[in-house]
């Protein structure tokens, strides 16, 4: 006999966000689509155990959630709306090559950028990923009640606001695929360096999360690259992750890694992405060329053989695209590599990072290895003041006390 | 069809200049031939209002606006539109002609 349970699981995470999404589009309301789907879930613990797991239970699910949303509305407007109700079950169930569109749809909408970054993130695992609410508000330690309101009034600015719940035009496409990337990239970097000192460094829950919605976002926009390159990007970062934090908790940078743990099957996913990418021969943008790096850093079976030319060469580029700050920072620490640590503190020096732990760190690094002991106690000081990631303190800490034992 | 106010945002005590005034006029044309139009206006500054109460029975009046901010809306239209998509690039063409910042709200029952 299969077990409920599992079986429960794995349709959970697969098929969620294709009934949430779904029922928005036929109900119109994203609010009573949640719930609905919330509902029928548990109900299907229920009648799954009883009665045997269905032989479709995505459509068991759909049908299950749409007849208690259609039960719902009906209730609810038996007075006033017979309009809606009869608009409503006018609509026939479609084929499936449009109910992929409808997860996209609900991924545009709860990324939409008239809606605050944090709102968009909490609805965007919530509506898409399935998350339940405790789980997103424990994700980002905020109080239940505060997370479950930040969801509530998303959803009823979209709904006041007529936010429309469609795939954007093909003229804003491209700005709304790279805020729904954005938002992506964030949920994994909250989950990659949890920047709070009370959370565990890493949250594996938040950056496999990430991982699998950037999965679906590619797979329901084929042609966009950005998508693959930021799926390549991710994958190559979290094969590092069983690295990246010693037994005593404390971070280990690139180069002190035990690479012999990294995983395997991840990098060369991300490798075999990165590729791809290449072979298509568009100019690339942040997500691909950030890509191209790791896909470098995860080339070399050692520190010493990384090919930092390679590296520079792809910052360079970067630049190009987004010549931010912090991009030069990282640039600056392939260039310490190549061209010593005084060219990379010439470059580091003066960038407007002022309260940014990581640009205190580099400093401290380079201030470091050109014996200038006094200036990098005080980098590492600024940098642990700065750093909000218990892994990444201590090891801030333990390289500053390295410095006083000389 | 959803209406949208779009409310100007002003901090300062001089009106429209006469470009502005022109590109205003442009774009309300623009509103109009698109179907997007209902109404707009221009208005006078804070301190000429007048704050009225009637609650209690005869109106309490108090001279002035009802909030002392630095900033206040100046101006504003209300426009037609099928939804949020539709209005927000009208809004910030808005903003880019009036050369201010607007705030965009629907309004109830969109």
């Amino acid at each position: 006999m299969t077990d409920v349970g599992e079986v429960l699981t794995r349709v959970h995470r697969e098929e969620w966000a294709r009934v949430v999404a779904t029922l928005a589009r036929r109900i119109g309301d994203l609010d009573v689509a949640e719930e609905m789907a919330a509902e029928a879930f548990a109900a299907a613990v229920e009648r799954w155990s009883a009665d045997g797991v269905p032989p479709n239970p995505g459509a068991w699910l759909t049908t299950t959630a749409y007849r208690r949303a259609v039960d719902r509305i009906r209730r609810e407007s038996r007075r006033e709306d017979k309009h809606r109700e009869a608009l409503m079950l006018a609509d026939v169930p479609e084929p499936l090559g449009v109910i992929d569109d409808d997860r996209l749809r609900l991924i545009f909408t709860c990324c939409h950028p008239a809606l605050a970054m944090e709102a968009r993130v909490a609805l965007t695992l919530r509506l898409v990923g399935g998350l339940t609410v405790p789980e997103i508000a424990r994700a980002y330690l905020v109080q239940e009640a505060a997370m479950s309101r930040r969801i509530t009034r998303a959803k009823t600015k979209i709904k006041a606001a007529g936010i429309p719940y469609r795939v954007p035009s093909r003229d804003d496409l491209p700005a709304r695929v790279s805020g729904v990337l954005a938002v992506l990239y964030l949920i994994f970097n909250e989950g990659y360096l949890a920047s709070d000192p009370g959370k565990e460094a890493v949250r594996a829950d938040l950056t496999a999360e990430a991982i699998r919605l950037t999965r679906l976002v590619r797979t329901l926009l084929p042609d966009d690259h950005e998508a693959t390159g930021l799926l390549a990007l991710m994958l190559l970062t979290e094969a590092r992750r069983p690295a990246r934090v010693s037994a005593t908790g404390e971070l280990v940078v690139l180069a002190e890694q035990d690479r012999g743990a990294w995983n395997r099957q991840l990098i060369a996913e991300g490798h075999a992405l990165v590729r791809a990418c290449i072979a298509a021969g568009r100019p690339p943008g942040r997500y691909q060329i950030l890509a191209a790096v790791n896909a470098v850093h995860t080339d070399a079976r050692d520190a010493r053989d990384t090919d930092w030319a390679q590296v520079a060469a792809l910052y360079d580029h970067l630049v190009r695209v987004d010549p931010s700050p912090i991009v030069r920072l990282n640039r600056a620490v392939a260039v310490a590599e190549l061209d010593g640590p005084q060219v990379a503190l010439a470059e580091v020096d003066g960038l407007p990072l002022d309260g940014y732990h990581a640009y205190h760190a580099t400093r401290a690094e380079l201030l470091r290895r050109m014996g200038r002991g006094g200036e990098a106690r005080e980098a590492y000081e600024r940098a642990i003041e700065l750093a909000g990631n218990s892994a990444e303190t201590a090891y801030l800490r333990r390289r500053r006390d390295q410095l006083s034992g000389r | 069809m959803a209406q949208y106010l779009i409310s100007v945002l002003d901090d300062t005590t001089g009106s429209a200049t006469d470009a502005e005034m022109a590109a205003i006029g442009e774009f309300n044309e623009r509103l109009r031939a698109d179907g997007h139009w209902v109404f707009a206006g221009g208005l006078a500054a804070p301190e000429t209002a007048t704050v009225v109460d009637a609650r209690d029975g005869g109106p309490v009046l108090t001279d002035g606006p009802y909030l002392e901010t630095k900033e206040y809306v100046g101006g504003f239209w209300i426009i037609d539109a099928p939804d949020f998509d539709v209005a927000l690039p009208l809004a910030a063409l808005a903003s880019q002609r009036c050369n201010r910042r607007v705030e965009l709200r629907p309004f109830l029952g969109a």
